[in-house]
This record gives structure tokens, C-alpha cells and sequence, in this order.
């Protein structure tokens, strides 16, 4: 009588679906996701391969070369030192990447972990933990990241922490707003009456629940965090020359835009490619991974 | 019969906080001095309105929500003031099936996760014996041991609730707490699932604390019923004693509102004046005397307690406990 309704046949073959798998299924199906994902991996391969794929080396010109415009030998043309400017683009993809990734790793952790303590245990420690992020958040970030590379000395290492730094609260926001509305959910609610502590419980039931967004904000923080380290090294405070960062880049070469434009236009460019290819990406996840997508 | 629960003055207060420093500026009784208890083997059905404090007490029990004062007696152990970590053993024979099936699974686990995760927090089995009994539980909810690996969205809301009751049912527990269990589910399902339940209970002698706001689905499946008001339990009895010779003029109110399928029976209506006055300040003496018919004077200055009035049957009335 219980079972009257519930088919026993065995499916012949049956798709396996996870919430993970339906996700991928959703991305690969959108095409601007995939257009931004082949320039993701497209600047990846460059930077992958820059060594051997670049005809020059990049900290050195000829000076007899100054400023020429793109042809055969040099396909980006050559700056105001006589360094090719392709050479310089390509290793700058290195420099942007790591800078991007690892500034939005280190924020993504740590704002993670401060909103899951701040979700989950409420209290003094939410009291404490969002009035830093209230702070920090009162500042315009730039400005922040400012202050932190001129306390630091300017490097491209300490312009990618400033970054970071400056991220965290908007990763610990988002994360802590999850945890509260996770914390009200009967499956969380099922675990405490099954006897769970609380590690288990973050871990196994809140924080999986809680990685879609944060995947899909720092998708979209990557570029962010591109875009800000570029404006660093453009105000001198991130990477130094002759280090070929395209913020570095483009600020070196601002007083030859009028006759030597192919300088500043190539690092724009990638700077701008970039930027909208994590963009793309981010959001086609945010499609892909949200759960009112669902059928 | 033995008793399996009692849970003797339960009282269960949420604070309203207010200002910027979240003083504490009111009191809700979501719960005030419920006393009763569950025979082993039974199902004692709890009734009342929305917000009349059923889930509250439900969740007071297994002190998902903490009570304030009162003591819970759980197969003869005094569970009010037990630690954390040694309540969790008890939690195995202390099991929740909840209203909506949609939210209890966690949407990122399939079955075999959900259903072995009791098994692994309470150290039951080596892994290979709790798959097998995974698998075994989902043929005895009526499921199939290839649901196994499937996650939640791909389940009907009649499927979810079994697998929200193998979850509960998969450490062999004594006492099952439902709240409103079928009430989310189609009408021609919820008979099904409470089939199944009647099932289970006969097959492994469970016991049920049984919290609806339907009255004809309480009836079906309850031995005794409770029937609550405002944080109180207003009249409790055998179900049939209960459904045919209700005392408390607001059960009598809340049954002369269960549609009747004959058209040629009489019967009388009772429609309730006013609204269900705020927990944060219930009425004084008897929380129900500004809408009942037969107040007295007394109803509004002493509060009535649950008194026997033979057979079984329990009435808060000052009509009855003279």
C-alpha cells in the first residue's frame, strides 16, 4: 500500500546528476561563458609559454629601436626604451594572473573564514568581526590599498596584499550572509538533532552550500583585482619598472601616446581582454550556480 | 504502558530585543507550563493554530530550541540540563521528521550521504555495513536501494518526505518527533506517507509525537491528542473521547470547523470572536476567557489547570474543575 506509486524499474541508463554536474552542464551550454573561458585560457597558454614564445627578452631594448611602430620584427611595435612591446604584454599576462588569482585566493580565505565565525557564532564575535568590515568598507578601496602599499613600500608583492586586504570584507559579508540564512535551514537544523558539533556541521553542511557564490564573486574579483593592480602600478605603487606590468606599462608610456600609441593601446588591450574574459566567466557561473536556475 | 517522555512545566521563552544595544525589552512564551507525557509505543497527537507553539514544543523536546525552565524526563533520564556532548548520544533515540521536505536534505548531498551521516556521527558500522543499511532503509520507506546515489532536486516532495523519515528512522530510534510531516505535501500523498508511518511504527514499536494543525489528519493517526492554545495545553484525551465529547469550549470551537462530507448533518458552528491575542502578552487567568462564551470571573483572574476529568481525558477549564 506504501509503495503503490514508486516505479521499481530500474533505469536502463541514467545520467548521473550532482548539483555540481548540472552547473558545468548549464556553463558549457552558455556561449558567452565559453568565449570568456577561451580568453581566460588563451592568456593562461601565453603566460604558460612566455618564455618560448617571445622573440626578445623583456627588461631590455635596443635604443637605436625607440618607439617604432608594429611591423614584422616587433608585431606590437617598441617603447620609448626600445622593448617589444609584444614580449612585454605577454610576460605582463604572468604578472596579471598571479596577481589577480592570489589576491582573490588570499581574500576569498580569509573573508571566508571571518564570515563563517561571524555567521555561525553570532554574538561579540559578529559584533567585533562586521564592524571591521563596516570600517574598512568606509574607506574607497583604492584609497585603502593606497595607504597600505605607502605604509608597506611600493612592490608588486605588497600592491597584491594591499589588494587582498582591502577585498576581504566583501568576501566575509557575502559568506556571513549565507551562513545566517543556511543557519535557518531544517537540513542544518536535521544535523543538529542527529548530534553533529558544530565543526562538522560548517563544514560538511554550511560551507558547501556557501561556494557557489563565493566561486561566482570571485570569478568576477579576479578582474576587479586586475584592474586595481594595474591602477597600483600605474601610480607607482605596485610592480616597479623594469618589471613589464601593464599598469607599469601604460603609466611609462603615457607622454609618448601622441606619437607612439601602439605603446599604450597593446597593455589596455590586455588589461581590457582580460578583465572581460573573468567578467564572462563570472557570469555564466552565476547562471550556471544559481539555484533558482533549477528546474 | 510505560512513559517514554514526560515533559513536566515546560516553559519556553523567546526574548524581544529592541535598540541599538538589542536590549531586551519583551518576552515571548511561545511555550507557558505544558506538562504531558508519551507512552511507549504511541502516537499523542499535538493540535493548535499556527503560532500556538506546537513546532516550539517539538523542538523543546530535543532541545533544538533551549528551554527555559521545566524538565523533560526521555526513557526515565532527565534531559533538560544535560551537556552538549551528552545529549548527542542520546540524539539516536531521539529523532525529527520536519514539515517541509523541500528544505530538511541538503541539496549538495546525495541519499547515501544523507542517510549514512547519522551512521558515521554516531559511530554506527563499520562503512561498508552502513551502506548496506542505507540501502535496506530505502526499500523499507518504500524507495529503491538505486535512489541511493541520486541528490534531492531529482526526488518528488512524497519521495523527499521518505527519505526525510529514513533519515530519521535510520538509527533505530525510540521516539520520533513529526512536525506537520504530510502538511506540505498533495492530499493524496499525505495518506500515503502517513500509511507509511503507521507502518514503521507497528514494525519497530516507534512512538510519535505527532504536532499538525490538521485535525482529520491527527485523528487518523494519533491514540491520544493534545490540543494547544497560546503556549498551553488546553485539553488533551483519547482521540475518539476528544473528537466526540470535547469539554474546552475552544476545542469545541476548533472541531466545529472540520468540514463535515454529510450535507444533511446538523450541526452547529461556533466562529471564534477576535483574534489570537499577541504570546508577548497573553491574557490574564485563562489566555482564551476574552473570546470564550462561557467566561466566568474566575477565568479571568485564575488560571485554570489541566485537570482530570476521568476517562483519560484532561481539561484546562474552570467549567470542569470545580
Amino acid at each position: 500500500m506504501a509503495e503503490v506509486q514508486i516505479e521499481k524499474v530500474q533505469p536502463v541508463q541514467e545520467t548521473i546528476s550532482s548539483p555540481w554536474r548540472d552547473a558545468w552542464r548549464i556553463l558549457i551550454r552558455n556561449k558567452l561563458a565559453v568565449v570568456g573561458f577561451g580568453i581566460i585560457v588563451f592568456f593562461i597558454l601565453l603566460a604558460l609559454l612566455a618564455p618560448y614564445i617571445t622573440p626578445y627578452p623583456y627588461d631590455k631594448g635596443e635604443l637605436v629601436n625607440r618607439n617604432k611602430p608594429p611591423s614584422a620584427e616587433h608585431w606590437f611595435g617598441t617603447d620609448y626604451n626600445g622593448r617589444d612591446i609584444f614580449t612585454r604584454v605577454i610576460y605582463g599576462a604572468q604578472i596579471s594572473l598571479r596577481v589577480g588569482v592570489l589576491a582573490v585566493l588570499g581574500s576569498a580565505l580569509a573573508g571566508t573564514v571571518l564570515g563563517l565565525l561571524a555567521g555561525y557564532y553570532g554574538r561579540w564575535v559578529d559584533m567585533l568581526i562586521s564592524r571591521v568590515f563596516d570600517i574598512m568598507l568606509a574607506f574607497p578601496s583604492i584609497l585603502l590599498a593606497v595607504a597600505i602599499v605607502a605604509i608597506l613600500g611600493p612592490s608588486l608583492n605588497n600592491a597584491m596584499l594591499a589588494i587582498a586586504i582591502v577585498n576581504i570584507p566583501t568576501y566575509g559579508r557575502l559568506v556571513r550572509s549565507i551562513v545566517l540564512r543556511l543557519k535557518q535551514e531544517d537540513f542544518v537544523t536535521a544535523a543538529r538533532a542527529i548530534g553533529m558539533g558544530d565543526a562538522r556541521i560548517i563544514f560538511h553542511h554550511i560551507l558547501p552550500n556557501s561556494l557557489a557564490p563565493i566561486i561566482v564573486t570571485g570569478t568576477l574579483g579576479i578582474a576587479t583585482a586586475i584592474i586595481e593592480a594595474a591602477a597600483l602600478g600605474f601610480l607607482g605603487l605596485g610592480a616597479q619598472p623594469p618589471q613589464p606590468e601593464w599598469g607599469v606599462m601604460l603609466s611609462d608610456s603615457r607622454q609618448y601616446i601622441q606619437h607612439a600609441p601602439w605603446s599604450v593601446i597593446f597593455p589596455g588591450l590586455s588589461i581590457m581582454l582580460t578583465v572581460l574574459g573573468f567578467n564572462l566567466v563570472g557570469d555564466g557561473l552565476r547562471d550556471a550556480l544559481d539555484p533558482r536556475m533549477k528546474n | 504502558m510505560t512513559e517514554l517522555l514526560t515533559v513536566k512545566n515546560l516553559k519556553t521563552y523567546y526574548p524581544i530585543t529592541g535598540g541599538v544595544f538589542g536590549r531586551q525589552i519583551g518576552t515571548i512564551k511561545a511555550v507557558d507550563d505544558v506538562s504531558f507525557s508519551v507512552r511507549s509505543g504511541e502516537t499523542l497527537g499535538l493540535v493548535g493554530e499556527s503560532g500556538c507553539g506546537k513546532s516550539t514544543t517539538g523542538r523543546s523536546i530535543l532541545r533544538l530550541t533551549e528551554p527555559t525552565s521545566g524538565e523533560i524526563l526521555f526513557d526515565g533520564v532527565s534531559i533538560t540540563r544535560l551537556k552538549p556532548r551528552e545529549l548527542r548520544s542520546i540524539r539516536r533515540n531521539l529523532q525529527l521528521v520536519f514539515q517541509d521536505p523541500f528544505a530538511s536534505l541538503n541539496p549538495r548531498h546525495n541519499v547515501e550521504k544523507i542517510l549514512e551521516e547519522p551512521l558515521v556521527v554516531h559511530g554506527i558500522g563499520s562503512s561498508q555495513e552502513r551502506k548496506k543499511r542505507v540501502h535496506e532503509i530505502l526499500e523499507i520507506v518504500g524507495l529503491s536501494s538505486y535512489h541511493a546515489r541520486r541528490y534531492p532536486h531529482q526526488f518528488s516532495g512524497g519521495q523527499r518526505q521518505r527519505i526525510g523519515i529514513a533519515r530519521a528512522l535510520i538509527t533505530q530510534p525510540k521516539l520520533i518527533v513529526a512536525d506537520e510531516p504530510v502538511s506540505a505535501l498533495d492530499v493524496s500523498i499525505q495518506s500515503q506517507v502517513l500509511n507509511l508511518m503507521q507502518d514503521l511504527q507497528r514494525e519497530f514499536g516507534l512512538t510519535y509525537l505527532f504536532i499538525a494543525h490538521d485535525l482529520s489528519v491527527v485523528r487518523h493517526i494519533s491514540d491520544r491528542v493534545g490540543v494547544m492554545y497560546l503556549g498551553r495545553i488546553v485539553e488533551l484525551a483519547p482521540k475518539d473521547e476528544l473528537y466526540d465529547r470535547p469539554l474546552h469550549p475552544y476545542t469545541k470551537a476548533l472541531l466545529s470547523a472540520v468540514p463535515n462530507p454529510d450535507p444533511d448533518a446538523k450541526r452547529e458552528r461556533i466562529i471564534l470572536q477576535g483574534d489570537v491575542p499577541s504570546p508577548a502578552n497573553p491574557p490574564g487567568g485563562c489566555a482564551f476567557h476574552p473570546r470564550c462564551s462561557e467566561a466566568r470571573e474566575v477565568c479571568r483572574t485564575t488560571r485554570p489547570p489541566l485537570g482530570d476529568v476521568g476517562d483519560g481525558h484532561y481539561a484546562a477549564c474552570h467549567l470542569y474543575n470545580e
